[in-house]
């Protein structure tokens, strides 16, 4: 499935853009983070959670299609 | 989600003193409320390694975050008795000294808006998916984690 991956904050710094296609064959979250891990080898060390079609999931989450995004520590306020 | 349309919560650039002015006027024709609590959050200048926090530039993952508004908006109104309330957030560059954040409450009773005002305003710095980037006074920058 085609899924779209969103960056914001120190992550879209690392990866230079907000947000890219991504062609996805596997199951669940942690895959998908297995792959942008390879592709931004610094993504290892930061901390972020990840949001699938705007809520809060984790890693283990089934991936559903849509919007995946990869959010760093909030600092709103 | 219920079926309440979603505000979008952000402005673009400071929260302006008019602004804020004429959100409380507004007020003066519901008559029902006896109390008003307003919480503003205020950019400050932090020093870190002996650089000044000059401004906060601020991104956020804008549905998700007007969702997580409405949801907290939702759950602000069956815990506590208000009549309205009222979420701003900036979006973009504001200056140390001037304000990000606008939360306004309002209910028949004093008790109420002390105890509801804190709670949002918790709420929104845990769930907003909001993340402001310190610019200190030599143009380098670090993002901020809230404490």
């Amino acid at each position: 499935m085609r899924l779209n991956i969103k960056y914001f904050g120190l992550i879209a710094e690392l990866t230079s853009c907000s947000e890219e296609q991504l062609e996805f064959e596997g199951t669940k979250v942690e895959e998908v983070i297995e792959l942008l891990n390879t592709k931004y080898p610094d993504l290892k060390s930061k901390d972020f959670q990840v949001a699938q079609n705007r809520e809060i999931v984790s890693l283990k989450s089934p991936v559903t299609g849509g919007d995946i995004a990869l959010l760093p520590p909030f600092s709103g306020g | 989600m219920k079926d309440k349309k979603i505000k979008n919560v952000f402005k673009e650039g400071a929260i302006s003193s008019e602004f804020i002015g004429e959100s409380i006027a507004k007020h003066q024709s519901k008559i029902s409320i006896g109390a008003h609590n307003i919480f503003l959050g205020q950019v400050r200048a932090d020093e870190i390694d002996g650089k000044a926090v000059s401004a906060i530039e601020y991104t956020a993952y804008e549905d998700m975050a007007n969702e997580k508004f409405h949801e907290i908006r939702e759950a602000t109104f069956e815990k506590f008795n208000l009549t309205c309330m009222h979420i701003y957030h900036s979006l973009g560059t504001v200056k140390v000294g001037e304000i990000c954040l606008f939360v306004f409450v309002s209910s028949p009773r004093r008790k109420e808006v002390f105890k509801a005002l804190e709670y949002v305003v918790e709420e929104i710095k845990v769930k907003a998916p909001v993340f402001g980037k310190e610019i200190f006074e030599d143009q380098s920058h670090q993002w901020k984690v809230n404490s």
